[in-house]
């Protein structure tokens, strides 16, 4: 069992865990990924790593409430645990050698394009980042990217904060102002990511995307979590999660995403309602 | 005087066309009269020929003859001296080529049911005692083991009854590797396992799940930092193949361990369960091996139409004979000397069909099997919303790849000599991780040979 040590609600429906884990907070580097439990008989869930603190001993995550599974996380509460929590999982992302990149978030991502932004920064990379939101109530972690950035580019869907677009727009404009990046690193949702690789493709810009699909070990046993990147059959959790993605099929990956959509949207349900009679 | 009936006693076993739509255990064991029907067929040999297939040596002709006499828990003793999980054994052990193929019983007429009668002794020794074995006292030694599958389980309580401080180390939330991802409920109650697993932590052993070692910890890290002085590696068989044809990532296309873990462990066949599954009404299983089996009686089980693809034929089904027939019993249609070569996918990028090709024999290969070739012009297009493929596995590179001067061979098995000792001091394999994909009872003779050199190099120091 893990226990919660912290929980903050960043907005309505992203909350972020502090969990107690000091072997996986000892190991943990950006972009890897851990997986969780959130009571017996619960489903495994795979989330990427937010922060670790070897010092403390905690893992932090940021979700968004998406189906019931991430319905049921949201509801514990600080002090309680969760069943598993297992990591870290996946390859770290590669920081090394990179003089200037630019880092692309959208949406929950962004908690994950936080951390690759600041070991980037660390390592004393020039860092541009853009990072995306359907509208003002959805924006994360803007403080974080400006300490851990050169240039900042907050977008939103609507217009309501920021500049008013979507992040391949601010990408396109900062290499048409002639910024050329050794990575564009992207991570978001599986559309986006789509979209960034088929924006820096004209420009030659080599392309990281952090994938995460559907898995249940992360230890490579299940292979549910199979992408085709360039042809070949990789399995995300072991071979990645960072694929090149000018390589990867983008329409197999988004259709494997979509695999349990049914299933998952009665679960979702189910469990609001579960939770609405208890309130009552 | 011995029974010298021919025949086995018959297993009671729930009717085909019931089961094939439950989860229970297709077998149900003697009863106590049939339990002692069948041990009066031994013979009590004085070389026990029967032993000689037993990896990991049960004194079969004793526990036998403790049956006989109507002495069930002395029979579970002698067992469990040798076999660290008699209720699994009596199981999904092949005895057939192990222990009854050498009982001298068989050359005229069936050999004694030695399989059925571990069962037996094991399950009225989990029904009527309940008391936990007694926790032997420390020796001070330290072993870790990595799995917690047949070989890990072993090798964890041969350590443990010697007084050694065991800890098993287990990649997912619950110990039992393959007895509970892969090997289904109807051929292996998962209660059964738990209780194995428990009495192995009465013994005193340690079970920490969640912890992938390799990512969480090396294996230089518990052998430089965390004080385990030999570490056993049972990490099991690993990734599952494909067969690298047209639309195998298609969505409704599983690899074997996907389809069983999401049922098995994740009990997806629950209707309550929070783990998904596609419930197919034409499945494929490509494949001849006993997951092979599993896949496609789960598949049957949760209302499917199930055909199995093999490319050769039926003499040639890697899978015990046991396990074909049960399948055959159940409606599983067999498609043999039949190749996928395409699956089909929908505009939604859901299965929609498999074209297929027929094969004949022709030579026989390295293998000894006569080699499957296409027949040119003889395609045909299966209908099929569902495909599992079920093609064996090789092993995960994780270990390998973070411990320095740890030797595999091409195939990336992990190199062990004879003791199950590897290319690095105090680090010993065995199981799947060695072999690839083997059965149970294979994994659970290297877990045992390793545990006796662990205990031989390190009450030596």
């Amino acid at each position: 069992m893990y226990r919660i040590v912290r929980r903050e609600a960043l907005r309505p429906t992203v909350t972020l865990l502090e969990i107690e884990a000091p072997l996986i907070a000892k190991k943990a580097k950006p972009g890897q990924f851990i997986i969780l439990r959130v009571d017996e008989d619960g489903e495994r869930i795979p989330l990427t790593i937010y922060n670790a603190d070897p010092a403390k001993g905690t893992v932090t995550i940021i979700f968004q409430i998406v189906g019931a599974t991430t319905e049921k996380l949201n509801h514990k509460k600080e002090g309680e645990f969760l069943q598993d929590f297992v990591g870290p999982l996946g390859k770290a992302t590669e920081i090394e050698g990179r003089k200037k990149v630019c880092v692309v978030g959208g949406g929950v991502g962004c908690a994950i394009a936080y951390p690759v932004t600041k070991a980037f920064h660390d390592a004393g990379a020039e860092v541009h980042a853009v990072i995306g939101f359907k509208n003002k109530d959805l924006v994360i972690l803007e403080d974080d990217f400006r300490a851990a950035s050169d240039v900042l580019k907050v977008m939103t869907d609507d217009g309501s904060y920021g500049e008013h677009g979507l992040v391949t727009d601010a990408l396109k404009a900062l290499i048409e102002e002639g910024n050329t990046y050794d990575e564009v690193f992207a991570i978001g949702p599986m559309m986006m990511m789509k979209f960034v690789s088929l924006t820096t493709k004209p420009y030659g810009l080599k392309t990281v995307v952090s994938m995460s699909p559907i898995m249940i070990d992360g230890t490579g046993m299940c292979g549910g979590c199979r992408i085709s990147v360039g042809g070949e059959t990789k399995f995300a959790c072991v071979d990645g999660p960072d694929f090149d993605g000018h390589q990867v099929d983008w329409d197999l990956a988004v259709k494997r995403g979509g695999m349990y959509k049914e299933f998952e949207r009665h679960a979702h349900e189910e469990t609001c309602n579960l939770f609405k009679q208890e309130v009552k | 005087m011995a029974n010298m009936s021919l025949k086995k006693n018959p297993m009671p076993s729930q009717e085909p066309d019931v089961r094939n739509k439950n989860f229970n255990e297709v077998a149900l064991g003697y009863t106590k009269e049939q339990a002692l029907d069948e041990a009066q067929r031994c013979l009590h040999c004085k070389n026990k020929p029967c032993m000689q297939g037993c990896p990991v040596m049960v004194h079969i002709p004793d526990f036998i003859e403790k049956v006989a006499a109507g002495e069930f828990e002395e029979a579970y003793q002698i067992i469990s001296n040798t076999s660290a999980l008699p209720a699994v054994c009596g199981r999904v052990c092949p005895q057939e080529s192990q222990c009854e193929k050498y009982c001298v019983r068989g050359v005229k007429g069936e050999p004694v049911g030695i399989g059925r009668l571990e069962r037996f002794v094991a399950d009225w020794h989990n029904a009527n005692c309940t008391e936990a074995p007694a926790k032997p006292a420390s020796n001070g030694h330290k072993v870790a083991i990595i799995g917690s599958g047949p070989a890990g389980l072993t090798c964890a309580g041969d350590l443990a009854r010697k007084g050694y401080e065991v800890t098993v180390f287990e990649a997912l939330h619950l110990a039992g590797g393959v007895l509970v991802y892969g090997i289904p409920e109807f051929r292996l109650p998962k209660s059964i396992v738990q209780k194995e697993v428990d009495g192995l932590k009465a013994l005193g052993v340690k079970v920490e799940t969640d912890m992938v070692i390799g990512r969480v910890l090396s294996i230089d890290e518990l052998l430089e930092e965390y004080g385990f002085e030999a570490v056993f590696i049972g990490s099991g068989a690993g990734l599952p193949m494909f067969m690298h044809i047209p639309g195998e990532n298609l969505c409704g296309v599983y690899s074997a361990n996907e389809f069983l873990t999401r049922i098995n462990l994740m009990k997806a066949y629950k209707p309550d369960s929070s783990t998904p599954i596609q419930h197919g009404k034409r499945v494929a299983v490509v494949g001849g091996g006993n997951v092979a089996m599993d896949a496609a009686r789960c598949a049957k089980r949760l209302g499917a139409d199930v055909h199995i693809v093999y490319r050769r034929g039926k003499e040639e089904l890697p899978a015990r004979a046991e396990e074909v027939e049960h399948a055959e019993e159940e409606g599983i249609i067999f498609d043999l000397l039949t190749n996928p070569v395409e699956i089909k996918g929908d505009d939604k990028g859901d299965v929609c069909g498999m074209t297929c090709i027929r094969m004949e024999l022709g030579e026989p290969d390295a293998s000894g099997r006569r080699r499957p070739v296409e027949i040119p012009g003889s395609e045909f297009t299966l209908d099929v919303d569902c495909v599992i493929m079920a093609l064996g596995t090789s092993p995960n590179p994780l270990i390998k790849s973070t411990t320095k001067g740890l030797e595999i061979n091409k195939k990336g098995g992990i190199i062990v000599n004879e003791d199950g000792l590897t290319s690095r001091e105090n680090v010993y394999a065995g199981g799947d991780a060695v072999t690839g994909a083997a059965t149970v009872i294979l994994a659970m003779g290297a877990g045992k040979t390793a545990a006796k050199a662990i205990d031989e190099k390190l009450s030596a120091k």
